[in-house]
């Protein structure tokens, strides 16, 4: 079943302009992996060349950093939203 | 290419950064792009104005961060109501309504306006927009004209 992925206006380009994209997986990792199958152009956008999510992007599934969960590991059902939010920041 | 703000949203913006003097404010602007691809840098409209909190709270007179948490909450909200994130907005308290280098090393929101008020003594200044272009190895700002309306359009 598919769970949703958001995608944030930067990102939209490269994933067919859509602000939603759906993915089957188990978990977060797998419903990554599956997004940038299905929008290849995203993968540099959110992977560094080690293929570790880049610093700047943060992923959280509903309300919850996967960080701070089981990263890629974490488990992602149909009910859930995963979100990709790049960070926000900057100063004098 | 111009943002498209309300002045009353505009005036928001601007007494939020006298609030946190001499800290930073910073937040989230709320609205349309009026062409489909934010990379083709139209216009856009800001809609709602939403206040955050700045977690930079080790360096808050020169640094800015928003947290995850509320962006995530904020782009879900947007998007129930057909809106997206068209920008950012946050204060140079005492400093030049210019964007920094770190200003520039820290966005990544392509397409998106990030608006700077400079605070001078506590009082707002002026208020500038720059729209960021690019992919992440070449990115830039680009000067962005602030189309201030004086009501709701709607």
């Amino acid at each position: 079943m598919p769970i949703k992925v958001l995608i944030p206006t930067p990102l939209r380009p490269y994933a067919g302009k859509q602000s939603i994209v759906e993915v089957s997986a188990q978990t977060v990792g797998e419903a990554l992996s599956n997004l940038v199958v299905q929008h290849p152009d995203l993968r540099k956008h959110l992977f560094a060349e080690d293929g570790k999510l880049r610093s700047f992007v943060n992923v959280y599934l509903n309300d919850e950093d996967i960080r701070y969960l089981a990263k890629d590991a974490t488990p992602a059902k149909e009910t859930d939203t995963i979100s990709i939010v790049p960070s926000v920041a900057g100063g004098v | 290419m111009a943002l498209r703000i309300q002045k009353t949203h505009l005036d928001q913006l601007r007494a939020h950064g006298e609030q946190t003097y001499p800290h930073e404010c910073c937040g989230v602007l709320v609205g349309d792009f009026l062409v489909g691809d934010p990379n083709e840098a139209g216009d856009k409209t800001v809609n709602s104005v939403v206040a955050c909190g700045n977690t930079r709270t080790d360096s808050p007179e020169n640094r800015y961060n928003i947290s995850p948490a509320e962006l995530i909450r904020i782009q879900r909200e947007s998007a129930l109501a057909g809106q997206d994130i068209v920008g950012f907005y946050h204060s140079h308290p005492d400093c030049p309504a210019q964007w920094s280098k770190t200003d520039l090393a820290e966005a990544h929101w392509t397409g998106c306006s990030y608006v700077i008020t400079s605070v001078e003594h506590a009082k707002a200044a002026v208020t500038n927009s720059f729209l960021l272009l690019g992919e992440e190895q070449s990115k830039h700002f680009e000067d962005e004209v602030i189309e201030i309306s004086e009501s709701n359009r709607d």
